[in-house]
């Protein structure tokens, strides 16, 4: 199986041109937002190809992978944060605003490590990976798979969501962390800031699609199939199962969340919404849409959908949940395999032979 | 005419009589020894004589004075003097023009406490049980005759209750009451007041002769509380459970039998809601006398509505993705979806009001739990919804057949079942007992297009951890995640208690992957 197949190509070579493209017609052809609200969909397609490397290739439907991805946005929040420093509007130098307003004296030590950028980078890949690999090594280990899995991946998301509501929790509660002012001591507002981040962003969907292709087209890659298609079979056959599902749990999770943490800096803000359940959900038809097990087309589809999203609220609002509704049901009857797995079929030569049963 | 004259001059006289002795003991206030002045201040307080208050604040506020001209008793405001006991103006006056009536502190004790049961002596028992409890709340010893005179004469129970605690709470400050007096008050307060008393109580602990009864009376006053505190919380579960139970039920069959989720259930619950909304509106505007019968022309409607809206999405959508429910899952989330923009664009996005109907409003005092109507009758009415549904898949020919496609679709079909109707009259009747729980969720929640989503979640916990399609099981769940979340709320707050419920559940699901009475069906193949 080569690494880079023809989806990939065509895929990678799109993202490189609009990568070029978008700076370049900014402020001309496209309006002067284009390169945050790129920015922001590159960072959706990065979650959809993480959820298309648990869903697509191990079966495991996570109602819950948004909250991998407000994970690692929160920890990116806390680090813009704390370099908010004294210019907030208490202009404390230690604290953030929030915890002045709840007459807190010190940092919580949760908070300590976010002032260095290092260790930030760090607990992108490591908040999102531990919380999984806990939850997957209790989960996987008990054999629940199937809708009970994605249930409570579901209530995990909610009872994240519930838990960063609360204002003692240190995350800004309802607020959530926000008026974030540089990173690094570049101003966040800053074309170049915003390019390097739009830029960051596309070199990072690049890289999750490079590295989910790399594990999927390996020996272990043959396996989560196997799981996907027959698992008890393949547990017969001597293959821990669960070690598998828990390794791209893991990873699919980090993944998620370095998504987030892109995020928050070009959105400018990061709250409990985030958790919202009807947030993971809308993520698995990003990856539906595009054609499950396909990784480009779960990138492509959720591009698709963020930018239909931009354009149908701002032109009929109301309209919105209709066609997302409709979106949902319409790809699961009459789309299965998606964009990519549409375009595939109807090239006969090169037909695939994968199927991807549920 | 000699008798009549008779029988009238009998029926004024005592009349009469009062009022001579009032103002003869009004006139002798400012005279006499102090003891004397204050047994003269308890008759005018127990006289019952409207004349008393004005007269007694003023005499305590040292307004009260006698005019030097014509010796008549007077209250001075301002340099005017109004005649005490007639109440007309008497012009202004001066210093010079008036003795004062003299008060020392004793006295003015003494006249405080008579104003404090002037209440006692009034014509409505409502007011007589106002005035006790003003007693009960700022005890005087100088209280007791006017209280047991009170006592003497009252006949209200309710009055009477109040008055004998007042003097309980008098007896227990008296210094001059014995000590058997004092413990018989003592025991008298525990018992009637409960929580309330321990503040009076408190003190007597200091007091040797009543140490030992006033610890007593605190313990078994924490006892009752504690008990009280539980029985509260077990309450609150179980009427949460209730609400739970009323949300899941239709879930659970649905997922039992069809192995479907339904992630447009909390939208039909929705439903059922502003099924509601709009009988009230019709009735409303066309029927007001009906108003109380609401609910009961709603529950009919809220199940045909939902379960025709459950039969269509089984027909056009569930149907073509047995055997995938994952996909089912993410069709159904979409219908959800379409549903709630639908129900916001039709409704608007803000609450609508639903009232409660008179029979529905209010509370009753049970075993000192005050419990409200509406609460109770969302509890019988989960219940009744359970009985419903138990004879249904028990005493019917839908629900052996249900109960055949459960446990062995294949088998159930080789026998001549029509599965494929099976299916649909299960989904429909899984979406109709949501329209229901929409109607009495209508009563306790806000109706809005996401009344739905605030109990998703929660239904789907309730569902997993009994066990998919056994009603048993939902039951048992829906209690136990009741009670536990009320429970653990005051230890840890509302959504600390959620939160650590949910955790708790994900660890249950690693013990019991199948909930706690898991079904033989297909959903267990899966």
């Amino acid at each position: 199986m080569r690494l880079i197949d023809r989806n990939m190509t065509v895929f990678l070579g799109g993202l490189f041109i609009l990568t070029v493209a978008i700076p370049l017609m900014q402020g001309n052809i496209l309006p002067g937002y284009a390169i945050q609200l790129a920015g922001k969909y590159l960072c959706y397609a990065l979650l959809a190809v993480a959820l298309d490397l648990v869903w697509g290739y191990a079966g495991i439907l996570s109602l819950g992978h948004g909250a991998f991805f407000a994970l690692g946005a929160y920890v990116m929040g806390m680090h813009l944060m704390r370099e908010i420093g004294a210019r907030g509007v208490y202009a404390n130098p230690e604290l953030p605003d929030f915890m002045v307003f709840l007459n807190w004296d010190s940092l919580p030590w949760y908070w300590l490590a976010s002032g260095s950028f290092a260790a930030t980078l760090a607990l992108i890949l490591l908040v999102p990976g531990c919380l999984a690999f806990v939850f997957g090594w209790f989960a996987f280990r008990a054999r629940v798979s199937g809708v009970y899995l994605s249930i409570i991946t579901q209530a995990m998301t909610y009872a994240l969501m519930l838990a960063f509501f609360r204002n003692e929790m240190g995350f800004g509660g309802n607020n959530g962390l926000t008026d974030f002012k540089d990173l690094l001591g570049v101003s966040l507002s800053s074309p170049e800031m915003r390019l390097v981040l739009f830029i960051a962003s596309a070199l990072a969907l690049a890289g999750g699609l490079l590295l989910a292709r790399a594990i999927t087209a390996s020996h272990l890659g043959r396996v989560l199939v196997a799981i996907r298609d027959a698992e008890s079979r393949t547990r017969f056959l001597g293959y821990r199962v669960e070690h598998y599902k828990l390794f791209v749990w893991t990873v699919s999770a980090m993944m998620a969340g370095v998504a987030g943490a892109l995020y928050v800096p070009q959105v400018g803000i990061v709250n409990p919404g985030e958790f919202a359940p009807a947030n993971s959900i809308e993520v698995v038809i990003w990856v539906a849409l595009g054609g499950r097990g396909t990784l480009a087309g779960a990138a492509l589809g959720a591009i698709v959908v963020a930018l239909a999203r931009t354009l149908l609220t701002g032109w009929l609002p109301d309209a919105w949940l209709y066609a997302l509704g409709a979106l949902f049901i319409l790809v699961t009857l009459y789309l299965p395999k998606g964009i990519v797995g549409a375009l595939g079929d109807l090239r006969p030569a090169r037909k695939q032979s994968k199927e991807v049963p549920a | 005419m000699r008798l009549i004259r008779l029988i009238l001059l009998c029926l004024i006289m005592p009349a009469a009589a009062l009022a001579q002795s009032f103002e003869e003991i009004a006139r002798a206030l400012p005279e006499g020894s102090y003891d004397d002045r204050a047994d003269r201040v308890s008759a005018l307080a127990s006289s019952g004589d409207p004349r008393a208050e004005a007269l007694l604040t003023a005499l305590v506020g040292g307004d009260l004075a006698v005019l030097k001209s014509d010796g008549r008793l007077v209250i001075v405001t301002d340099g005017s003097a109004t005649d005490a006991l007639s109440g007309d103006p008497a012009g202004s006056v001066t210093r010079r023009d008036v003795t004062p009536v003299r008060v020392n502190n004793n006295l003015r004790g003494h006249v405080r406490a008579a104003l404090g049961t002037l209440g006692l002596v009034a014509e409505s028992p409502a007011a007589r049980t106002r005035a006790a409890a003003q007693v009960e709340a700022a005890p005087d010893p100088a209280q007791l005759s006017a209280l047991e005179a009170a006592l003497s004469r009252e006949t209200d129970t309710k009055a009477r209750d109040a008055l004998e605690i007042a003097r309980a709470s008098v007896l227990l400050v008296a210094p001059d009451a014995t000590p058997d007096e004092r413990a018989e008050a003592l025991a008298l307060i525990a018992e009637r007041r409960g929580a309330a008393a321990q503040v009076r109580i408190r003190p007597l602990l200091s007091d040797p002769a009543l140490k030992d009864a006033a610890r007593t009376a605190l313990a078994d006053i924490e006892r009752a509380e504690a008990l009280r505190g539980w029985g509260l919380t077990l309450w609150q579960g179980l009427s949460l459970g209730s609400v739970l139970l009323l949300a899941a039920i239709g879930l659970s069959i649905t997922f039992g039998v069809c192995g479907v989720i339904n992630m447009a259930h909390g939208e039909l619950v929705m439903l059922g809601a502003y099924t509601t909304f709009m009988v009230q509106e019709v009735i409303r505007t066309h029927a007001p006398g009906l108003f109380d019968w609401s609910l009961a022309i709603a529950l009919p409607l809220a199940f045909l509505v939902t379960a025709a809206i459950g039969i269509a999405v089984e027909r056009g959508i569930v149907r073509r993705l047995y055997g995938r429910p994952l996909e089912t899952l993410l069709a159904t989330w979409g219908v959800s979806l379409i549903l709630q923009q639908a129900v916001r664009s039709i409704f608007g996005p803000n609450n609508r009001q639903v009232g409660n109907p008179s029979w529905m409003s209010g509370s009753v005092e049970v075993l000192g739990l005050s419990l409200t109507w509406n609460r109770i009758w969302i509890m019988l009415f989960a219940l009744a919804v359970f009985g419903f549904l138990m004879l249904v898949l028990r005493r019917t020919a839908l629900g052996l057949q249900m109960r055949a496609v459960t446990q062995n679709r294949a088998m159930a079909a080789e026998m001549g079942i029509r599965t494929g109707r099976v299916d649909a009259l299960t989904f429909g009747l899984g979406a109709g007992i949501a329209g229901l729980a929409g109607v009495a969720l209508s009563q306790i929640d806000n109706v809005s297009p996401n009344l739905g989503q605030g109990y998703i979640v929660d239904s789907f916990m309730v569902v997993v951890f009994g066990g998919a399609g056994s009603l048993w099981g939902t039951l048992a769940g829906a209690f136990t995640l009741g009670i536990v979340n009320k429970l653990a709320e005051p230890l840890a707050g509302a959504m600390l208690a959620k939160v650590m419920i949910l955790i708790f559940i994900i660890l249950f699901i690693q013990k019991r992957p199948r909930g706690l009475f898991p079904t033989r069906g297909r959903a267990v193949e899966g």
